[in-house]
């Protein structure tokens, strides 16, 4: 296969643009749809603070690197979730990266800062890991941008991503998820900072091709608590349709991105009250996080039940 | 040809494919869902592979 651009041998194929790229070509394929995408939503100029979730996986870490090769400062974020060698690991190639780099990383050990791990947290109640998990990440990212008035957060969420999560809200008419779900999730005045999705033109094979052409090292094993998961499910079903037909994928996102998404954003948003426990905005008396912590520490024995 | 397969990592051995999308197709694997690499390179579904190869077919898939 030939490069669309130079006709030099292409490392790969991007099916739904009808192309191969070499891997300069395919480097500045990637540049060129982060960039729309920041220019199509209007994501941040380059003056505001920006911060960005880190968690050692391909998106993550190729989105920093994009974004720094375009010449945005942005500092990262790795949350250490307690999940035994896979958290650990997924902390070395993040500090590893922002070493090499000369980027500043901050550090968040949930077991150390706030007394749990996503494993604890997953037995100790009723939701399963992968929810636990990233209800805690919401809730830490949210809180770090805030305490660090940062105006942005970047978030790694891709085409795949999101497709699969759209296709999850649509099996279930979620309409409230439906009406949220965007590229970019506006600030908040009482302290939640702007959330951007920048890789949502790529899929994430894009995304782990560039850190194979760019040789950045990532964590390749998938997270032991997230086999079999819901999402994963879908994205491998997605991917059959894609196989078959490719574009679905960015059809389905983009179609309801331009012509359904302002019919569901309409809804009222929930309005937002200030957690009794942790100050962190939320929509009830106590957040889910302090609640999801209460619970886990009651069950592992570091906190008294209260009657 | 030695194939490496991850999420666990392990090895197994392939015969009688003798190019990218052959493999795909001998171990049912969605070209959408892996990369397919030989050494540092990538690999697209038409080049050759020989017997003597050792690729490693890396799922792009993550959760989170």
């Amino acid at each position: 296969m030939k490069c669309r651009v130079c006709r030099d041998r292409a490392v790969i194929q991007v099916r739904r643009h009808n192309a191969n790229f070499c891997k300069p070509h395919f480097v500045s394929h990637v540049h060129r749809q982060v960039e729309r995408a920041i220019h199509d939503y209007d994501m941040f100029k380059g003056s505001e603070t920006m911060m960005i979730g880190v968690s050692g996986g391909k998106d993550s870490l190729a989105l920093w690197d994009v974004l720094t090769t375009l010449g945005y400062r942005v500092d990262g974020v790795y949350l250490h979730l307690g999940i035994g060698d896979y958290s650990s690991d997924s902390l070395v190639f993040s500090q590893r990266f922002a070493d090499e780099r000369d980027l500043d990383l901050r550090v968040v050990d949930l077991p150390s800062e706030y007394g749990f791990s996503v494993p604890e947290a997953a037995a100790a109640g009723s939701r399963v890991p992968c929810s636990a998990c990233g209800l805690s990440k919401r809730y830490i990212l949210n809180k770090v941008a805030d305490d660090g008035e940062y105006d942005v957060l970047v978030m790694g969420h891709n085409l795949d991503d999101e497709a699969a999560t759209l296709f999850g809200n649509v099996t279930r008419w979620d309409l409230e998820y439906l009406g949220r779900q965007a590229p970019v999730l506006p600030a908040n005045a009482d302290g939640l900072a702007r959330k951007v999705k920048p890789l949502i033109r790529l899929a994430e094979r894009e995304t782990a091709a560039y850190c194979i052409v760019q040789g950045i090292d990532y964590e390749v094993e998938e997270c032991p608590m997230a086999a079999g998961n819901t999402v994963n499910r879908y994205k491998e079903w997605l991917n059959r349709l894609e196989e078959e037909a490719p574009g679905t994928k960015a059809n389905f996102l983009f179609g309801f991105l331009e012509r359904a998404a302002p019919v569901f954003g309409a809804a009222e948003p929930p309005e937002l009250v200030t957690c009794q426990q942790c100050g962190q905005v939320t929509t009830g008396e106590v957040c889910a996080f302090c609640r999801l912590r209460n619970q886990t520490l009651v069950h592992i024995g570091t906190k008294e039940q209260h009657v | 040809m030695k194939v490496i397969l991850r999420q666990p990592r392990r090895e197994v051995e392939v015969e009688g494919v003798t190019k990218v999308a052959d493999l795909l197709k001998k171990l049912d694997v969605v070209a959408e869902s892996v990369l397919v690499i030989r050494g540092d390179e990538l690999l697209t579904p038409d080049l050759p592979l020989d017997p003597d190869d050792v690729v490693e077919l890396r799922p792009v898939i993550s959760g989170g």
